[in-house]
């Protein structure tokens, strides 16, 4: 509830009441404190909203404060209502939906990241086709035998989404994946503003 | 004002420095230690309930009628879990309430030990926050942090998990005073953004066909609110309804006055929502008992919306201008504004009110009469002639005595009416008469209750009683779940399925039983002396008032309908009941 919240402010307005579904990358950052977790995601089950990806990570250790990226779709209405609903609970400082933010600043989207491990067996012509694909999509290999790679890949996600659709038939067999990382372009930083 | 003492001294000391003068509570292993405190002092006075829902309850109703908060104290595992629905209810209806649970010892702590639940699991979507305290360390600013929480921004109810190994820990006390004002992260907001502010006043003076829409808010931001309130209703002269939540924040006897808006409002409140132009709705959260189809709902007003929580602004209806603050600094703000831009209101609102008269003259709230049976609308108008200008605390149960009293008794003052709206839960009515009765030892403190919701909680009779509390319970006695029943004859063919009870208890041998007094009126002219031995009798009281079985509840928005297609009592044929909702307002509740 932080009423000072420059980016909420402006929000409050929202110019058009809108059935159709957007998906946002939010930034929320928390007191990493136990059970902070289970709020955001209580939120979002208790309230019947999506869940697209989600990450979480000390990302300032002296304070203690976590930063959650939540990918998640709705109309235009039942994200702002998200945002709200996080900036309620008590243990989060602040919460910026960072695609709102960069069409603010005239950009297409927030920078966003993933990795992903994913581990494809098999051998002969398969086994090369799936190493030479890699070489396309700059994903390295980090662990092998004669009958097995793992590699690691990382970039948006729908890049991610398209090396596991190529690996399905070249003998995917595991996949792990971090959820997406986002930050919005340009020389300001979110966590170094004061909250 | 540091000292060494234990886990279980410093939550005494604590609530000694927050100024509680009574815990609501019950006993049990986990939390022994707090006990063994309370029992060697005497500043803070403990009231021991049958249930710890009806400790819930109690806190919510010394809440609610004092504008501070309540406080609660019960044993970990079910004395945690029977806390839930009163938790769940103050969450609901924005009610301040610190709940202090026992929990097993932390090295105990999942291991499934007797008695333990996951407190803070199970309480976390239904408190504003909660804390597991881990360490003595963390205790005491805990404790003043829950208060903070509970009693700020959009107040609501929080949870203290105390594991006993911490409640007999030794450490340091640290008193409210000491500990950080600003809170790292949880800052509600207080004042108004002054551009809304003034964008507001200014809409307000081009209207034609205004209408305050007043809620709960009024009443969470304190006295001075309602003060404001009116100060501003006298000098626009601009019409106001409220929620059932608000009510008396605006007095009944106040000529802009339109009555209860919603679902079972009036014929004018709602065709004033209806029909606006420029609507001020000032805290108050669009429930849907408000209104009704959505995209029907005042579809030609320009709307301003005053809330402290920003969740609730644009959650159901769009707005155009949003105030983001505590309502008596945003009225305030208003007020003063409007004085020194000295507008005076556009003489078209005279019209409007005239238009408002005829609505008015629809008499919405009209019933029968009877001279054989007590009406239950006839009953509660005795009641409110009976206890006009009086110190009297009215809180309810749940079903269709509730919508009657919000109809037929005047509220003049804020804080005087305890009721669970938002949860809409059984049971309530007693404990929180009992809360309210142990803030105001002197007032009359009336529950209007109904058959079936009183014996939810009956067993807070035997707390009335031990502590000389004297609620009066005021029974509409239908013999049916009426609110259920009035539902089952507007959307299930009148099939009235497990809606009558049979075999309910001599209410005047219960009273006795617990060591009361009961009544039992069955004729309408018996009534007034009655109700006057009521008020006059020493302790706790079970009135079984013995009204029309049959009566329903009108005025009634239909689920699914519009303000403007209100079911009235004189147009409530049989037919037209059966036929009220169609097919998608079946669906909805
Ligand atoms: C059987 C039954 C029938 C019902 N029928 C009706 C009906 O016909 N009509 C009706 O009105 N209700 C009815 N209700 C009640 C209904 O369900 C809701 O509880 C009620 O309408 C909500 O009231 P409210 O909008 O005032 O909000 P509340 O629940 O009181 O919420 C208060 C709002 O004000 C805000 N707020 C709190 N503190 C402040 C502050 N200091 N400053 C600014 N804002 C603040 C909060 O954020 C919130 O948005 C019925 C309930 C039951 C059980
Ligand atoms: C705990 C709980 N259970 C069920 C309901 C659903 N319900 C709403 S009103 C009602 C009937 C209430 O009957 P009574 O107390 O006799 O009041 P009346 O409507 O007859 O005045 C019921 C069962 C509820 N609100 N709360
Ligand atoms: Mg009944």
């Amino acid at each position: 509830m932080n009423a000072q919240n420059p980016d909420a402010l402006s929000a409050y307005f929202l110019a058009e009441v809108s059935d159709t579904q957007e998906t946002h990358t939010l930034s929320v950052i928390v007191d990493n404190e136990p059970g902070v977790l289970a709020r955001v995601i209580g939120l979002f089950s208790g309230r019947g909203y999506n869940i697209d990806s989600l990450s979480v990570s000390e990302t300032e250790h002296e304070r203690h404060l976590s930063r959650v990226t939540i990918v998640t779709t709705g109309t235009p209405q039942i994200i702002e209502q998200i945002r709200h609903q996080l900036d309620r609970l008590v243990p989060v400082h602040r919460v910026r939906d960072l695609t709102v933010a960069a069409r603010r600043f005239k950009q297409d989207k927030p920078l966003e990241r993933e990795l992903a491990l994913v581990k494809v067996t098999g051998s002969g012509e398969k086994r090369l086709e799936a190493l030479r694909l890699s070489e396309a999509f700059k994903a390295t290999v980090i662990d092998a035998t004669t009958e097995h790679f793992v590699f690691e890949i990382t970039g948006r996600s729908s890049k991610i989404e398209q090396f596991i659709d190529i690996m399905r038939p070249l003998g995917l067999v595991e996949v792990s994946r971090t959820g997406v990382a986002a930050l919005n372009r340009g020389p300001e930083g979110l966590s170094s503003q004061a909250y | 004002m540091e000292r060494e003492m234990t886990g279980a001294e410093m939550v005494l000391q604590a609530l000694r420095d927050q100024e509680v003068k009574h815990v609501f509570g019950y006993p049990g292993g986990a939390v022994l230690p707090i006990y063994d405190e309370l029992i060697q002092q005497d500043d803070i006075a403990h009231i021991l309930v049958r249930h710890e829902q009806g400790a819930g309850h109690a806190a919510e109703g010394y809440a609610r009628s004092t504008g501070k908060p309540g406080v609660a104290l019960v044993t970990s595992g079910p004395g945690a879990t029977n806390m839930v629905t009163a938790l769940t209810d103050a969450m609901l209806d924005s009610i301040p309430l610190v709940c202090i649970t026992g929990q097993v010892p932390t090295n105990l702590v999942g291991s499934d030990a007797f008695q333990e639940c996951d407190t803070v699991g199970i309480t976390r979507p239904c408190t504003k926050h909660n804390w597991l305290v881990k360490k003595i360390e963390d205790l005491p600013r805990i404790i003043h942090e829950a208060f903070y929480v509970a009693t700020t921004g959009r107040p609501g109810p929080v949870v203290v998990d105390i594991p006993k190994d911490v409640q007999f820990a030794t450490g340091t006390y640290e008193g409210p005073k000491s500990i950080h004002v600003q809170h790292k992260s949880y800052n509600p907001p207080t004042k108004g953004d002054m551009t809304a502010i003034r964008a507001a006043v200014e809409l307000l003076a081009t209207a034609q066909r205004p209408v305050l829409y007043t809620g709960g808010g009024v009443i969470n931001s304190g006295p001075a609110a309602s003060q404001l309130l009116r100060e501003f209703v006298k000098l626009t002269g601009f019409p106001v309804t409220s929620t059932l939540m608000g009510l008396g924040a605006y007095p009944a006897s106040g000529p802009e006055w339109l009555g209860m808006l919603g679902m079972h409002g009036t014929y004018e409140a709602n065709m004033a929502m209806h029909g606006c132009d420029v609507m001020i709705c000032i805290g108050a959260r669009f429930d849907d008992r408000i209104t009704g189809r959505l995209d029907a709902f005042s579809p030609n007003s320009k709307k301003v919306h005053i809330d402290v929580d920003p969740s609730s602004i644009n959650k159901i209806v769009h707005v155009d201008i949003p105030i983001v603050g505590d309502v008596a600094h945003v009225l305030e703000d208003m007020v003063r504004i409007w004085r020194s831009s000295s507008f005076t209101p556009r003489s078209e609102v005279k019209i409007w009110k005239q238009q408002i008269d005829k609505w008015r003259a629809r008499n919405s709230l009209a019933y029968r009469p009877s001279e054989e049976v007590i009406m239950p609308q006839y009953a509660l108008q005795r009641l409110n002639e009976a206890i006009k200008g009086k110190d009297v605390y009215i809180s309810t149960e749940v079903g269709q005595h509730q919508m009657w009293a919000a109809q037929f008794i005047d509220f003049e003052e804020p804080n005087r009416w305890l009721t669970s709206g938002g949860f809409g839960t059984m049971g309530y009515g007693l404990p929180a008469a009992i809360g309210a009765q142990v803030a105001h030892p002197n007032a009359t403190c009336i529950n209007v209750a109904g058959d079936a919701s009183i014996l939810m909680n009956i067993q807070e009779m035997s707390t009335a009683v031990q502590h000389g509390l004297s609620p009066k319970t005021f029974i509409l006695n239908n013999s049916y779940m009426g609110m259920v029943r009035q539902w089952q004859q507007l959307l299930h063919g009148n099939r009235l399925s497990h809606s009558y009870t049979d075999s309910l208890p001599d209410f005047v041998k219960l009273a006795e039983a617990y060591g009361g007094k009961g009544f039992r009126v069955t004729k309408p002219d018996e009534l007034d002396d009655a109700i006057a031995e009521m008020i006059a009798t020493p302790g706790p009281v079970l009135f079984d008032c013995c009204v029309a079985q049959l009566a329903n509840c009108f005025p009634m928005i239909p689920s699914g309908k519009a303000h403007n297609e209100m079911l009235l009592p004189d147009e409530a044929t049989d037919e037209a009941v059966a036929n009220a909702i169609g097919k998608e307002g079946k669906a909805l509740v």
